[in-house]
């Protein structure tokens, strides 16, 4: 198991060091400084064996994160594990940056003994965590606070505490979707998958039963073995969403759903956490909506120079609105001038960056745009090619590009006198590009 | 709050001022110096002055200052154990505290003591919380058990924890359950032989009740806890997977990569006919692909995870090709692992994505990523026929890009694409040769040299061109390529180059200290000025085809790395052994056997590489094919085994190819064996063994020969990639026979067997080839007697009958060494007569002479001096002193070594004495073995 953990700046200065078991010492702090953080070259693997002690690291903006140790342990839990303590840590004091980990180092002291107990970790879910490490010396806990505390942190819902009351029931579901695709420049879709996520935030009292549905392929098709009354209310209602179902290739939920259910009923039930969770991620890879189309065409134009011109194509109802939109069209290292012009939006070449960046605050469905430029290349003898790194976009769309839509989600608190009728729901789709690329 | 101000304190004095400041009265100041202490210790500086102080602070009823104390304690009790007894009240009074937050803290901090004093005091307060009512307080101290378990084994089993533990695998409490898994794991991994985590199927139902219940950490515990069982038959191999599959779309991919260990684990189990078999296949494919979405450290750790499965059971991820496509923005480590499974999974089906995709990467700019995907174009021409020649058309491509590395690599594959495809591209080869001047790195300079070589009748100015290479031959790099290399052209182009072999063989022999280029280099010479016909034949043989799939992992060691799915050892691909220190972790996995009947109908389907089983006794892995000429000399012409009786001459001829260039690449000493091994001495041992039997004894009836020890493994199937050779020696009227069983447990069909002795103390040498009659298919084993003679070279070994054997077979060459019983060298004619038996003795010095005890061996005379007969130790004669039989026994070995031996055995005592005398008293030692195992058994 883990053998120990050290939080490092960018400098290699140790911040926090937990040492877990004996056969971690602290040569190791030192061993992973001079041979990861200090190396010359890029680092080539996030797991470095130094004589037989096996370090894993990530990094959050300048902070190197380290666990140690010398045993054959479950790497996919360290690295897991290793997120997750980023993810405590925000919740407790924001970014994780030198700063506010010097200012807070006693509370994540108070964390790693708790979360990490010999290199096995335990219940890490903040909303639990939050219940009892509170920085705040002892509290006056009555004996039932704190069997109530115990009791949900090693409990069956450990992520969420009994007696939670709102005065308004409310929730909030937001499926996040990234969109990614590589485009040949032919316009050939070479890969494209959408990753999604269906994030809820709910203000629920009680002990609240919810059940998720979605139009799912497979239970589509379920349901339509029905009656045939029912298939035609289906129709109807398929009608009015506009929208077949969705062929649904993986989907990974958060540990509050039960798994055994959704195996075996494809249902997806659960009792949800307080305030913001991902209930699940999911993946597709068929009838995507690819929000744009970026059509390149690069001439070379003799030695010193380069003629580019990028037509963007937007692809989905005229009535919606996509926003945020970017286009980031590489150039090469011996670029000496660039001339831009562009029908839309504004465009800069970023020297620094080694790239035209053009960016269009909104844009309709159904329409297109162009840009074109010229570009002064200082001559070089260097034998090596430019490698025309793919042309990348950026933008943000207000529908699910997979298809995905909310069919319902019920809540039952049978305790408390409030029906599903009463909780006020919140439907939004947000379609983002994640790797969005165009060979060029 | 800015704690951050603690870490700027650099003044001198500081430790006097802390004293000062966690003696004060206000408990205010008392925190922030311990905080200010905490922060000095995270730094690296030595505050352990201040322990007495710090520990002051222990009594406190702040639960944060209070946590800070612990973390001090656990850093410097080790260096302090005297003061840290200081610390023991407190805790022992915490234990006891009505808050269980408490309670639980006090426990977990006193397990990270590491002080065998503070352990003893432990023990109480630990039993109480292993039984806490609140279930936060018992999964603290299931850990804490594991602690201890660490400092002091012996204590905790004394003290009964391990049952308790046990007893807590049944608690209400799933935490508490998964956190008892783990330690329980944890310690049985100490202790391989021990059946702590005695699992059995209601454990396991247990188990797999927790696991819907409790925290995704302990659904970790709990599935790798899971994958160590071993389920009784399929069915209950099946109901398992099934209640571990939903595991599968767990948002932790630790859960998600220990539940697809579980499940390929027990697969091994399921027959491949039935229905649930493929569901189960098709339930793999998306949680895999859906882990690339992880984080990039998480998706590093599934490809290489997924660079096992693929290996294991190609047939799940064969159709997500896309999913493994390379990112502009994916780290470089996440390209590389990406771009290895790509190559495995690459097939007709989809090569022409594959090859447009690697073409867009020999692009880039990371120079090992564009090497790598250089080297896979020329991978896809040699897996995919159809794709040879897009894939040579875009190596030459890239060739004119005239980037150095790139070019370096292409060449390096289009050799191999030459090897796999002879005849076929050789029209590329004038553009090879002009980026001669470029080659700078040793392989492409060596892959370029065979190149000429091989088609130095096509190549104008071949001669010219190994010649410009002649000129920095103390490169030793490309030495023995290069010598080969003239050597051909010489056999090709014969009247142009006369000058240049004369050159490079003077070269090779004369200026060189490289014995393997010396070696060589006389080789050839010699076969060039005695038979150049010979040398034609030899050199410029018809080379092996090399394989379609290189870099597998040996099927042995990706079994047993299939257990350790996503753990580090997944991730090295090695075995745990190689970089875990001490006793832990070594325990060597295996999958389990299939219990289906199946199993040799799809033995051939498992193979990754595909090929019908008729296409492969001739293939060799590629990356040895530099050495490949050298290699196809020595696989020779296959020996169509001439039975005993035959001419020994042509058998000698083999071995005289075999052995001779065996040694070559090998380095090691073996000597072919004279010629005339066999017959010999054969008729006449069996005739006088058969005369003295009867003259003798008439009690001994039966006609069974020596003692056979039962058979050994002598070489370990992980050692040999997949051949296991067991075996025992055996003596039989007169002959010494070594019985072999050969096992294949790679997946590759086995073929070309030969056997080599190292020289060895009696002269044991194999009086006939290895005769394996068919290919040994996948999982076959067969038995083979192979004869052995005593005729071959002498060289003492330490100890006396130590062998060195050396097994050859179509995949590589293997040594092991074994001991042999001396009993197989006590000839039939090993009686004295009693005259002669007196003499002899007086002769001998009296400091030749060794005793030795026999224990546990009650026999009397009769039965001892009958057992001993028949493995050729001869009674000549008995005596009665006092009450003890005294036996005189004599027995001579192979090489005409005489022993005798005087054995005393007193009827009631089960010991006996035996005295030995011999001329070489070396030999005394392993007699003395000889007659132990012969009357023990």
């Amino acid at each position: 198991m883990i053998g120990g953990l050290f939080i490092y700046n960018h400098k290699g200065e140790v911040l926090i060091s937990r040492v877990y078991r004996d056969d971690i010492g602290r040569n190791a702090v030192d061993a992973f400084r001079v041979n990861v953080i200090h190396a010359r070259q890029q680092v080539r693997s996030p797991v470095t064996n130094i004589a037989r002690t096996s370090f894993f690291h990530v990094k959050r903006s300048n902070i190197w994160l380290a666990a140690v140790t010398k045993q054959n342990v479950n790497a996919a839990m360290v690295f897991e594990f290793l997120y997750k303590m980023c993810d405590v840590m925000a919740a407790y004091f924001g970014k994780i940056s030198e700063e506010n980990i010097k200012n807070n180092f006693v509370l994540i002291y108070e964390l790693l003994d708790e979360i990490l107990d010999f290199g096995y970790p335990q219940n890490s879910e903040t909303g639990a965590l939050k219940t009892f490490i509170t920085q705040q010396g002892i509290k006056s806990q009555t004996k039932e606070e704190q069997s109530q505390i115990t009791s949900q942190v090693t409990g069956q819902i450990g992520w969420r505490r009994e007696g939670i009351k709102y005065r308004r029931n409310e929730l909030f579901l937001d499926v996040l979707e990234s969109v990614n695709l590589l485009m040949s420049p032919q316009g050939q879709v070479l890969s494209a998958h959408v990753s999604g996520r269906v994030v809820m935030k709910s203000y629920l009292s009680g002990m609240p039963e919810c059940k998720f549905g979605m139009n799912d392929k497979i239970v589509i098709e379920k349901q339509g073995k029905g009656t045939a009354d029912e298939t035609s209310k289906r129709c109807l209602r398929q009608e009015s969403c506009g929208k077949q179902s969705i062929a649904i290739d993986d989907c990974t939920f958060h540990q509050c759903v039960r798994l055994s259910k959704f195996d075996s009923e494809r249902s997806i039930s659960f009792i949800p956490p307080d305030g913001e969770f991902e209930l699940m991620r999911y993946r597709t890879t068929k009838d995507i909506i690819l929000p744009f189309r970026v059509i390149p065409l690069v001439r070379e134009v003799g030695r010193t120079k380069l003629e580019v011109k990028v037509v963007i194509k937007s692809n989905f109802k005229p009535s919606l609105l996509a926003q945020k939109i970017e286009v980031r069209i590489p150039t090469p290292l011996n670029t000496s001038g660039v001339q831009v012009i562009c029908m839309k939006g504004k465009a800069k070449y970023k020297a620094s960056e080694n790239a035209i960046v053009w960016k269009i605050k909104r844009m309709a469905g159904m329409k297109e745009s162009q840009i074109s430029a010229e570009i002064e290349l200082l001559p070089t003898n260097d034998k090596k090619k430019w490698a025309r790194p793919p042309i990348s976009m950026n933008f943000e769309v207000p529908f699910a590009p997979s298809g995905l839509k909310v069919r319902y989600l019920k809540v039952f608190e049978p305790k408390l006198n409030y029906s599903d009728h009463d909780v006020i729901k919140w439907v939004r789709y947000i379609g983002r590009s994640g790797i969005y690329e165009t060979r060029c | 709050m800015t704690d951050s101000k603690y870490f700027t304190t650099t003044k001198k004095g500081e430790i006097f001022e802390l004293k000062a400041e966690l003696n004060s009265d206000k408990k205010e100041k008392k925190k922030e110096a311990v905080k200010k202490v905490i922060a000095s210790m995270t730094v690296g500086k030595d505050v352990s002055a201040l322990f007495p102080d710090v520990v002051n602070c222990m009594q406190t009823d702040n639960l944060e200052l209070k946590k800070l104390v612990y973390l001090y304690l656990m850093n410097y009790a080790k260096s302090q154990p005297d003061m840290a007894i200081m610390a023991v009240n407190t805790f022992v009074k915490d234990c006891e505290d009505p808050n269980p937050l408490i309670r639980a803290l006090a426990v977990r901090t006193m397990g990270c003591i590491r002080v065998d004093k503070i352990t003893e005091y432990l023990c109480e307060p630990l039993r109480k919380c292993l039984k806490d009512e609140d279930p936060y307080v018992r999964k603290t101290a299931a850990v804490c058990v594991a602690k201890l378990h660490d400092i002091n084994a012996q204590l905790v089993e004394d003290q009964g924890f391990l049952d308790t533990l046990k007893d807590l695998i049944s608690d209400s409490n799933p935490m508490v359950v998964a956190n008892a898994v783990a330690a329980l794991s944890e310690i049985a991994e100490s202790h391989p032989s021990s059946n702590l985590l005695d699992l059995n199927p209601q454990s396991i139902n247990k188990l797999l009740t927790a696991l819907n219940e409790c925290t995704e950490w302990g659904q970790i515990f709990i599935l790798d806890c899971l994958a160590n069982y071993m389920p009784k038959d399929d069915r209950e191999a099946q109901s398992i997977c099934e209640r571990v599959t939903p595991r599968l779309s767990h948002a932790n991919s630790a859960v998600v990569l220990s539940a697809v260990k579980v499940l390929m684990k027990f697969m091994e189990m399921l027959s491949k006919d039935l229905d649930y078999y493929g569901t189960l296949l098709k339930k793999l494919a998306p949680p895999l692909v859906t882990l690339l979405s992880a984080e990039p450290e998480l998706q590093y750790v599934a490809l290489r995870n997924i660079n096992l499965i693929v290996q294991k059971r190609p047939e799940i991820l064969k159709h997500e090709m896309k999913v493994f496509f390379v990112k502009y923005n994916d780290p470089i480590y996440v390209k590389l692992e990406k771009l290895d499974i790509m190559i495995r999974l690459a097939s007709q089906a989809n090569i022409a994505q594959v090859l447009a995709e690697l073409k867009e990467y020999a692009t880039e700019v990371d120079v090992d990523f564009v090497r790598k995907a250089v080297r896979a174009i020329g991978r896809c021409a040699i897996k995919v026929e159809q794709s040879a020649e897009r894939c040579v058309s875009t190596l030459l491509d890239l060739i004119q890009t005239k980037v150095n590395y790139v070019v370096q690599e292409a060449i390096v594959v289009i050799k191999d694409i030459f090897r796999k495809y002879p005849n076929k591209y050789e029209s590329v080869i004038a553009t090879l040769c002009e980026n001669l001047d470029s080659l700078d790195e040793p392989e492409a300079r060596a892959a370029m040299i065979w190149i000429v070589g091989e088609y130095a009748e096509r190549i104008d100015n071949a001669d010219e061109l190994l010649e410009s290479f002649l000129e920095g031959f103390h490169d030793e790099s490309t030495q023995l390529q290069l010598l080969t290399a003239i050597v051909k052209l010489f056999l090709k182009k014969p009247t142009e180059t006369q000058e240049l072999v004369q050159q490079v063989l003077s070269l090779a022999t004369q200026d060189s200290d490289n014995p393997d280029l010396r070696d060589r280099g006389y080789i050839y010479w010699r076969l060039l000025s005695t038979d150049p016909v010979a040398a034609k034949e030899v050199v410029l043989a018809e080379k092996p085809l090399i394989s379609e799939e290189t870099d597998l992992i040996e099927p042995t060691l990706l079994d047993e790395l299939i257990c350790y799915i996503g753990t580090l050892a997944s991730v090295y691909h090695k075995p745990p052994s190689a970089f875990v220190e001490g006793g832990r972790g070594v325990v060597h996995k295996s999958l389990p056997p299939r219990t289906a009947s199946s199993e040799s109908a799809e033995s051939p389907e498992t193979a990754p590489t595909g090929a019908p089983p008729g296409e492969q006794p001739d293939v060799i892995p590629a990356q040895g094919d530099l050495l490949g000429d050298l290699l196809n000399l020595d696989l020779g012409p296959p020996v169509s085994g001439p039975p005993l009786a035959t001419s020994s001459v042509q058998m000698g001829a083999v071995d005289l190819l075999g052995g001779g260039l065996d040694s070559l690449i090998g380095g090691t000493n073996f000597v072919a064996p004279p010629t005339a091994a066999v017959p010999a001495n054969l008729g006449a041992p069996i005739g006088s063994g058969l005369s003295d039997l009867f003259d003798l004894t008439s009690g001994v009836g039966t006609l069974s020969g020596s003692y056979v020890a039962p058979k050994a493994v002598w070489l370990p199937a992980m050692k040999a990639k997949g051949l296991e050779i067991s075996g025992t020696f055996t003596r039989q009227v007169g002959s010494i026979s070594m019985d072999l069983q050969l096992t294949n447990k790679a997946l590759q069909v086995m073929t070309d067997f030969a056997i080599q002795f190292n020289r060895n103390s009696f002269g044991l040498a194999p009086a006939a080839p290895l005769q394996v009659h068919a290919p040994l298919s996948p999982n076959q084993t067969v038995e083979i007697s192979l004869p052995l003679s005593t005729v071959g070279s002498v060289m003492k070994m330490e100890p006396l009958n130590n062998l060195q054997v050396a097994v050859k077979n179509n995949i590589d060459v293997f040594y092991f060494s074994t001991l042999y019983p001396l009993h197989i060298l006590f000839v039939e004619d090993g009686k004295m007569d009693r005259q002669m038996f007196l003499a002899t003795w007086k002769d001998i010095p009296n400091e030749n002479e060794a005793q030795f005890q026999i224990r546990d061996c009650p026999l009397n005379a009769e039965a001892a001096s009958s057992k001993l007969q028949s493995s050729n130790i001869f009674t000549v004669a008995k005596r009665n002193v006092e009450g003890q039989d005294m036996l005189y026994q004599s027995l001579k070995l192979t090489n005409g070594i005489w022993v005798l031996a005087e054995l005393r055995i007193q009827p009631g005592n089960p010991s006996c004495t035996l005295s030995l005398k011999c001329r070489a008293p070396e030999v005394s030692q392993h007699v003395y073995q000889a007659y132990e195992t012969i009357l023990k058994n």
